[in-house]
């Protein structure tokens, strides 16, 4: 009981209200970077549903489309069947690798800059600025009464951030249907209800996490910060307050000198938490709020500025550098830190995965034959004596244009097959099949062999388009006959 | 422990005291809006519980004010799917079994519900794969006692083998030669068909065979032996024997004759599933063309 009573203390509470994060506007050459990531970034998203690609009368004329319904995806001159899911599994590969590559070298640049919880919540930010004011304003308006203005402001600052919202989630729907469309379709109000609820929840989301949440969802839910923090070394270029420089800070820079006390060049003049977006000190140190978004930077630097001192009193620095500036050193040029082995292995797995996805997707066949022989019956005995064996084939026909495909069989001695439509009359050793474009086409193959020969003998089906110099497909199969009785009496 | 408790410089956040091996714990506040959504989640749990069947009681559970139950869910997914079938059906039940295969789309969806109505009511005798067995026909193969075209086919399975309350069902009869010839005459009987079916080679018992046979066997069988649909009676020239290709099958068969039985199924499946089922035995490989002229049907011999 006294261990419980210890542990529940009024000094250390179990929980803690969010305390407001309210950055300031800042201007400087991180902050036009993060300006061209987020023009960049929402860009791709907003505009990609919208870019058309023709690919003829038989497929769909939108550029990037997951088409969840027919299961194709297609992104621009690549068309990835069910069948070649590996392809985005090589891409999502890719991304990861693309990340430790990132994290390794530049740190968490991921989050600072093309996360789309940073890229949202800076938006809102800057809507929010627009409405309330800056930090100060802001401050005040939040500690103020409520008032007929304060209503006003809060009203519509909520409400252009749902508008955002549905944007947000109205833009993600027209990646997986026709976007035009569909957006007569929503617009009216007859699309399928998948459709607004996606919407909905989308907007709810974007709306909760980029408005109300903001830096909580970086510290408690996300749990890519605590991966990176595994990845980083200390040869990664990270956020880094230079407290050699800086320390012993004061406010009282002439005070201190005129009594002989030697100070750093931080005058505390708290810039570098203003403008933090996750409401965190960097001068503390490296830490899990941190998404090196360099606004400090850039504030820290106009100061600096100010007061005539050299720039980078905060700056991008590794662990290693530190030490080595700490200890009276110059620091290693930057373009060693990010081309070392680490990085570089990263960097060549990651090229040697696209080059050969590349190369994979330019060699690959556009018909695809799967022979899967009927196992009930294994065998059936026919009246003329021969056996017949029953095979299910699926002709993948990956193009967008209707094909006549020519299947064959060899290597089954005296072997004649047809289908349900010609019958048993239209027996030879190949039959012709036309596949609908961009589809598979099953079809019962019936082949009939002469009884004797092997009791299990492998052989061939093979597929190749007709007109087609491509290389078609085939398959290994085998043709079963009873075992051999002598019941001659 | 407890008075371990210390403030840790680096976080400024207390410890809860423990320490192993230099390691201490934070005590880290959780942020208010975790709790909240804890709050939020208990707050669904207990409409959750009011909503749908929720707790165990002895005979039975919680209905739940919504009213939803599992079976209830699976009886509307059923009715869709019924729903969904229905113009099919009707289809199918408007379409003449013959003309099926002009349509490709509804033959394939009569294939498919033959396949699932066999699968109920045909395995037990022709088995899972419709390869049949000693005395129960292949329905795999190309030899056909009655016929294979979709019609014929068809008409079997309506009316049946040797229903005897039911007036168009198949009947065959072959009269048991058991006392009508000599155990001998019967033995060089079975010699011909042996060697008609190639199964050995012309002998001197083989030919007083063909005599017999010409004299009692060749009315149904024909002269040749190759059958006779009509009366269902089976070739006896090809490499298929329903009841076995030894000399001892075929001399029990001239013996004692065999009379198969199959159910009718008019009175028992509807007219749409024995339709499918029709479709997808013509479909397993066997099946044959519609004769020109008149159904084979029509010439079916009664008793």
């Amino acid at each position: 009981m006294s261990n419980l009573e210890g542990l529940i203390d009024p000094g250390s509470p179990l929980y803690e209200k969010r305390k407001g994060v309210y950055p300031k506007a800042v201007d400087g050459f991180f902050r036009r970077l993060k300006w061209a990531a987020m023009a960049v970034t929402l860009t791709i998203y907003y505009v990609t549903p919208w870019l058309r690609w023709d690919r003829g009368p038989y497929a769909p004329d939108q550029a990037v489309l997951i088409d969840l319904a027919n299961r194709r995806f297609y992104m621009f001159a690549i068309e990835i069947w069910p069948h070649e899911f590996y392809y985005v599994a090589g891409l999502l590969v890719m991304a990861g690798i693309g990340l430790f590559l990132v994290t390794s070298a530049v740190g968490r640049a991921w989050c600072g800059y093309a996360c789309p919880q940073t890229v949202w919540t800076d938006l809102f930010q800057h809507v929010e600025r627009a409405i309330d004011g800056d930090r100060n304003a802001q401050v005040r308006l939040a500690n103020a009464p409520w008032s007929f203005e304060k209503i006003v402001k809060r009203v519509s600052k909520h409400a252009v951030w749902i508008v955002i919202g549905v944007l947000t989630g109205g833009a993600w729907i027209f990646y997986f249907a026709d976007a035009p469309s569909l957006m007569r379709s929503f617009l009216k109000g007859d699309a399928p209800l998948v459709a607004y609820s996606t919407v909905a929840i989308l907007t709810a989301t974007t709306y909760v996490f980029g408005g109300l949440m903001r830096e909580q969802v970086c510290i408690y839910m996300c749990p890519w910060p605590r991966i990176q923090t595994a990845m980083l070394d200390e040869k990664s270029l990270i956020v880094t307050y230079k407290d050699w420089r800086g320390e012993p800070r004061t406010h009282g820079v002439k005070k201190a000198a005129d009594q002989g006390i030697k100070t750093g060049d931080c005058i505390d003049c708290t810039q570098c938490v203003q403008v933090c977006p996750t409401g965190i000190d960097i001068r503390e140190g490296p830490q899990i709020g941190c998404i090196t978004c360099a606004l400090c930077i850039d504030a820290c630097d106009k100061v600096m500025a100010q007061i005539g001192q050299p720039r980078g009193l905060i700056d991008y620095c590794t662990l290693d550098d530190a030490a080595i500036e700490k200890a009276g050193g110059t620091s290693k040029p930057v373009l060693k830190t990010l081309f070392r082995p680490r990085t570089l292995a990263y960097l060549s797995i990651w090229s040697a995965i696209g080059l050969a996805m590349l190369f994979s997707l330019g060699a690959r066949t556009r018909l695809d034959l799967s022979v899967q022989q009927d196992r009930n019956p294994i065998f059936v005995q026919l009246s003329d004596g021969a056996i017949r064996n029953n095979y299910t084939v699926k002709i993948r026909n990956m193009e967008a244009r209707p094909r006549k495909v020519m299947l064959r069989v060899s290597g089954l001695e005296g072997a004649r097959m047809w289908t349900q439509d010609g019958g048993r009359a239209t027996a030879s050793h190949e039959v012709e099949v036309s596949v609908e474009p961009d589809s598979v086409m099953k079809v019962r193959l019936f082949v009939a062999a002469p009884r004797n020969g092997p009791e299990r003998q492998p052989f061939e089906i093979s597929a190749q388009a007709a007109g087609a110099n491509e290389k078609g497909d085939s398959d290994a199969t085998q043709f079963e006959r009873p075992e051999h009785e002598e019941d001659e009496e | 422990m407890a008075e371990n408790k210390r403030i840790d410089e680096p976080t400024g956040t207390q410890t809860v005291g423990h320490e192993w091996d230099g390691i201490e714990e934070l005590n880290t506040p959780l942020p208010r809006w975790w709790l909240l959504t804890f709050y939020a989640c208990i707050l669904w749990a207990i409409g959750y519980v009011i909503f749908f069947p929720a707790i165990p009681l002895l005979h039975d559970a919680t209905k739940g004010i919504s009213g939803w139950t599992s079976q209830g869910q699976l009886e509307t997914a059923l009715s869709a799917e019924a729903k969904r079938r229905a113009p099919i059906t009707a289809a199918i039940a408007a379409t003449p079994i013959e003309q099926l295969p002009a349509n490709d789309k509804l033959m394939q969806a009569a294939i498919e519900g033959g396949r699932a109505a066999f699968k109920v009511h045909c395995v037990q005798c022709h088995g899972s794969g419709a390869a049949g067995s000693r005395g129960y026909p292949n329905l795999n193969d190309d030899d056909w006692l009655w016929g294979g075209d979709l019609a014929t086919i068809h008409y079997t399975v309506t009316h049946g083998v040797r229903n005897p309350d039911h007036s168009e069902t198949r009947f065959s009869q072959m009269p048991a030669f058991e006392g009508v010839l000599t155990t001998a005459e019967i033995g060089s009987t079975v010699s011909y068909v042996r060697m008609i079916s190639g199964q050995q080679q012309p002998n001197a018992a083989s030919a007083r065979g063909a005599v017999l046979f010409a004299a009692n066997c060749s009315q149904c069988h024909g002269p040749e032996g190759k059958g006779g649909r009509q009366f269902g009676a089976p070739n006896l020239t090809d490499g298929i024997w329903l009841y076995g290709e030894d000399r001892a099958a075929i001399t029990q068969t001239v013996m004692k004759s065999r009379f198969g039985v199959m159910p009718r199924w008019n009175n028992r499946l509807d007219p749409v599933t024995i339709k499918m089922l029709a479709a997808y035995v013509h479909s397993l490989g066997g099946g044959e063309a519609a004769p020109n002229p008149a159904p084979a049907a029509a010439s079916n011999v009664k008793p």
